[in-house]
């Protein structure tokens, strides 16, 4: 039976053993953007032993690229992208310690794998439902590779960002699930 | 020869890019609506609910329906009377392009080489695809197009042989392979025949169509019936978590083609089908 969670960042090991496939998430905290570049500079950070633009451990990765922000808005509509393109990073921030990954779509095997591993979660936003999500963000500030215009990294501070929970450390896929009424 | 100015067409453009990342078209939000009454599921009626919702606050907090306000394709229709004064046609539609994601808060989404990845900075250059037409009218339509949608999309040389069904089985494989990934309930451009370049023009321009219209042919009207009711039957649903609305609808085209080739292209476009069209 899906519930309605509401989650606090960072997120702890025990928040990810609560959460199945299906379940709504109200998230609130802070929040990170990264996406295809982002990540591949993230990673090679990693291997450098570089500083990371954020602390991974219990960290939440928002896969978005915000549109810029019109007056007296924090942001511009931010809705996911379509997280496979990160699939070839996210073990690695997954072992280091990213908790959750929000984005839209299938993930590899792989990705699952880490999940169930290193006890991480990914949840699905709305995708194209950018003006909705970007009201539940209060601030943004821009934090790393701000020359990558739409594609830098993000701080955002959100409060009650509506996700749901589809690979949980159970190895449920609410993909896989489809046709129940959630 | 009837002349129209540079600067009318860079302002009628800009204009045009903002209303069509803003303002969700008449049809888009019936589909929406249309979708909760009819489909069977609930989890798949609360998110069509959320969908109409988030195209309500783009327009009321005047921002984009969705954050991907895609490259900037741009048909033009240009009469053959037409003469362009004050500067290059492409410059007009680049500068409008330009204008019109910068003063509207778009997002710019365009890299000047496909390994460096070097954003332009200003959604430039637009893909433009010119018709050159009898008189002196001059339609312009743009349609911007998201990249998780265009990822989707697909083109297979078929082989006569395979006909219809073929095709068919192409077409829903396509959609069952993209699953939740191009933001369904999706709308899919089609065409059979042409040749390898020709086919894939025309199926994006069948996403220029409204939705709900058929083709005028009956004939590819029925195929598209056909064509809908089968994708609806894959419950990959609102955003890929089930339901009967995985398409709000399928536009085909045929196109004459050669003795050996049956080109097939499927161009799918997210649920926020963006296209705005004017005259000059």
């Amino acid at each position: 039976m899906s519930k309605e969670i509401r989650l606090k960042t960072p997120i702890k090991t025990e928040d990810i053993i609560d959460l199945q496939a299906g379940d709504r998430i109200l998230l609130s905290g802070i929040i990170y953007t990264a996406r295809d570049t982002a990540h591949k500079r993230i990673v090679a950070s990693m291997e450098k032993g570089e500083t990371l633009p954020f602390e991974l451990q219990g960290a939440v990765v928002y896969y978005a690229g915000p549109a810029p922000a019109p007056p007296g808005k924090p942001i511009g509509s931010i809705g996911p992208t379509t997280s496979y393109r990160m699939d070839a990073y996210a073990p690695k921030l997954i072992e280091n310690g990213l908790k959750m990954m929000i984005g839209k779509g299938s993930r590899n095997q792989a990705v699952k794998d880490a999940i169930i591993e290193h006890q991480a979660v990914y949840c699905a936003a709305w995708g194209g439902a950018g003006a909705l999500l970007a009201s539940r963000v209060v601030s943004a500030d821009c934090i790393a590779y701000e020359e990558l215009g739409p594609e830098a990294v993000y701080q955002l501070e959100v409060k009650d960002f509506p996700v749901m929970v589809v690979n949980d450390i159970y190895g449920h896929d609410a993909y896989e699930q489809q046709g129940g009424d959630r | 020869m009837r002349s129209i100015q540079y600067t009318q067409i860079v302002e009628a453009l800009a204009k045009a890019c903002i209303k069509a990342n803003i303002i969700a078209s008449c049809d888009l939000l019936e589909a929406y609506q249309d979708s909760i009454d009819n489909d069977s599921q609930n989890g798949a009626k609360a998110i069509l609910k959320d969908l109409l919702l988030n195209a309500e606050v783009a327009k009321e907090n005047n921002m984009p329906i969705c954050q991907d306000t895609g490259t900037a394709v741009v048909f033009l229709e240009l009469g053959q009377e037409i003469q362009v004064e004050g500067g290059y046609l492409v410059d007009a539609i680049n500068e409008g392009v330009r204008q019109g994601y910068r003063d509207g808060y778009l997002r710019k989404s365009i890299v000047s080489h496909p390994l460096e990845r070097k954003n332009t900075g200003d959604n430039t250059p637009a893909v433009i695809h010119t018709e050159i037409v009898p008189g002196d009218s001059f339609r312009i339509t743009v349609a911007p197009k998201g990249g998780g949608s265009e990822n989707m999309s697909r083109l297979s040389m078929l082989t006569p042989a395979v006909g219809w069904e073929g095709f068919k089985s192409f077409l829903i494989n396509a959609i069952r392979e993209a699953g939740p990934n191009p933001c369904p309930p999706v709308v899919v451009g089609a065409c059979l025949g042409g040749n390898f370049e020709s086919c894939a023009l025309e199926a994006k321009k069948c996403l220029l169509r409204p939705i709900g219209e058929r083709n005028s042919d009956p004939e590819i009207a029925a195929y598209e019936e056909e064509l809908l009711e089968e994708i609806n039957k894959l419950n990959i649903g609102p955003q890929g978590f089930g339901g009967d609305t995985t398409a709000f609808d399928v536009h085909l085209s045929f196109l004459p083609c050669h003795i050996a080739c049956l080109p097939a292209a499927i161009n799918l476009n997210c649920h926020v089908a963006r296209h705005q069209s004017f005259c000059l």
